[in-house]
């Protein structure tokens, strides 16, 4: 436990150390606004919900979550500072838990920083609170759901490039595993069961139950499960490539 | 307290190591030498955990690396080829996370790091960003990190690669002084280190063992180890010449007598003894009898250069006519 700690400390303050945490916060904070007050319409719609908030959350995650986590694995292999990591007295689950929390501690940070417009609508109205609650912890969970996604690719290979555009495709197709552009790939020739296995993969209706309000345990249990297994092969794949 | 038993690695239809066995013990200074690509490093990587072997056994302190990989791992420090470290941390910070994962705490970290730093001369740069540094530093915070929780074990991939003269020297210096307690394994193409640093030099091509000795009975090997060269001063240095082989020759000890070069005034010549003999007092003591002039004599101590050839070129062919 105290290793994870270790290389999750490591890692967040190396986000600090380059632009990539300000840029990255920025960035996000930007778009949250822009896709809030814009294509939201959060002031013309007149309720006092965050609604509009989180509803682009999915989209905004698709492209800085990658960007965010190419580098976690990729850059350890290019550098060479994977011979070093793996010879240390670590596991590589260690490792593999500490950058993950790492960026997702990052990720939190970056969220939790949109308080303002929490702030605001209880300034401009009385919302629900207990839903906003809820549809942080949805964001949250489905921004892990994203970094173990690319945790994993990112340890694929070791050009930034690449992670980060498999990362982004690989997140589209859970977005949307739900709907029929997914689906219609499949439902030619897979059975019913599997169909049925795909579409239940969508984050958009896993958040979208959890950003209602509904803390249900299956969307939980959905999020932390599908963190676990891309993390799991995460752990495999540094194993057997670790030295490619 | 490094014991490797029948070690191979196989990458796809390439044999990178093959069937290597060895052992070093306490204030052994092991050069790995041998071609680029010969497997030193693959070997090295297998022994600090990063590779897994194919085939054999590796036990570091006792502890198997393959089934017990983080214990040995604590008692290894590892310089990996080229030094790789955070470029964006500084120095004082990565020797930090490295201290707190070797599992230091408190004060002991504090401690461990302006030790560590000390030993390798890198107190005046501490608060740079790593990526800043010149090489020589950056190889010497990798040093630090090797040695900082003074582990039984260091092994070091070719430690002086690409540093200058004097970078070079230091880093020999700080081998030598590490090498009493602990056992030391460097990797190097540079011939030279064997014979400053080393206790015992491994010879690897083709991922096959050829050498395991000391520097010593390295040199001995060579065609070279005891000649002597000499350089006559003479007018006539065709006649001399003539004269001085034909009298050299009937020396006991003397094997065979070349003449390198004759030029105007000076002839030189190699003396080479009979395997193990020493030929300095019989040659010396011939020159006395016929009054040479001489202007150098030299007792070498052998080409490792040669012997090197000699020992992985043959292997070429041995491995050539294995494959067809």
């Amino acid at each position: 436990m105290n290793n994870i700690l270790i290389i999750s400390k490591r890692e967040l303050k190396s986000y600090f150390a380059t632009p990539v945490a300000y840029v990255f916060i920025v960035v996000f904070l930007m778009m949250t606004g822009v896709f809030t007050f814009y294509l939201g319409n959060f002031y013309e719609r007149g309720q006092a919900d965050l609604q509009p908030f989180f509803l682009y959350h999915p989209w905004l995650y698709l492209f800085l979550i990658p960007a965010l986590s190419m580098r976690l694995w990729s850059e350890e292999r290019k550098s060479g500072t994977i011979e070093l990591l793996v010879t240390l007295p670590i596991s590589i689950t260690e490792s593999v838990l500490g950058k993950f929390l790492a960026a997702w501690g990052f990720t939190t940070i970056a969220l939790l920083l949109t308080f303002p417009i929490w702030i605001t609508v209880n300034y401009l109205g009385d919302p629900d609170n207990a839903v906003i609650f809820a549809s942080y912890l949805g964001s949250i969970l489905m921004a892990g759901a994203f970094l173990a996604i690319g945790s994993c690719i990112s340890a694929l290979t070791r050009n930034q490039v690449i992670a980060f555009v498999v990362s982004v495709v690989l997140c589209f197709g859970f977005i949307l595993s739900g709907f029929p552009l997914v689906l219609d790939f499949f439902s030619n020739w897979a059975p019913q069961t599997i169909l049925n296995a795909i579409s239940d993969m969508s984050f958009l209706t896993h958040f979208n139950a959890i950003a209602r309000g509904v803390i249900d345990l299956r969307d939980l249990i959905f999020f932390i499960s599908f963190i676990g297994c891309w993390l799991f092969a995460n752990v495999i794949i540094v194993e057997l490539k670790k030295a490619d | 307290m490094i014991e490797v038993k029948h070690l191979s690695k196989q990458f796809g239809a390439f044999k990178a190591v093959d069937d290597i066995s060895f052992s070093a013990g306490k204030g052994e200074v092991l050069g790995f030498l041998g071609p680029n690509g010969a497997g030193k490093s693959t070997t090295m990587k297998m022994i600090t955990g990063f590779l897994t072997p194919t085939s054999g056994d590796i036990s570091v302190c006792s502890n198997n690396v393959l089934t017990d990989p983080i214990k040995t791992k604590k008692s290894l420090g590892y310089l990996p080829e080229g030094a790789p470290s955070y470029p964006d941390m500084t120095p004082l910070s990565f020797l930090h996370f490295i201290a707190e994962i070797r599992g230091f705490r408190g004060n002991e970290i504090n401690k461990r790091v302006v030790d560590a730093a000390n030993r390798v001369n890198l107190h005046s740069v501490m608060n740079r960003p790593i990526e800043t540094l010149s090489k020589g530093f950056k190889r010497r915070v990798g040093f630090a990190q090797a040695i900082l929780h003074d582990p039984d074990v260091l092994i070091m991939d070719e430690p002086t690669d690409g540093l200058d003269p004097n970078q070079k020297h230091e880093v020999r210096l700080l081998i030598k002084e590490m090498a009493k307690n602990k056992t030391i394994v460097v990797s190097t193409h540079i011939l030279e280190e064997v014979q400053s640093v080393c206790t015992r030099a491994i010879i690897i091509a083709h991922g096959k063992l050829l050498f395991d000795g000391t520097p010593f009975e390295l040199e001995s090997r060579s065609k070279y180890h005891n000649a002597i060269t000499l350089t006559v001063q003479t007018d006539s240095p065709d006649t001399l010449s003539d004269q001085l082989m034909a009298q050299l020759k009937t020396l006991p000890s003397v094997d065979s007598v070349e003449n390198i070069t004759t030029e105007q005034g000076k002839a030189s010549f190699s003396i080479f003894p009979k395997k193990g003999a020493s030929i300095s007092k019989e040659v010396h003591s011939c020159i006395k009898t016929n009054n040479w002039e001489i202007d150098e004599f030299h007792v070498e101590s052998g080409s490792l250069d040669e012997v090197f050839r000699d020992i992985t070129t043959s292997s070429d062919i041995s491995a050539k006519g294995a494959l067809t």
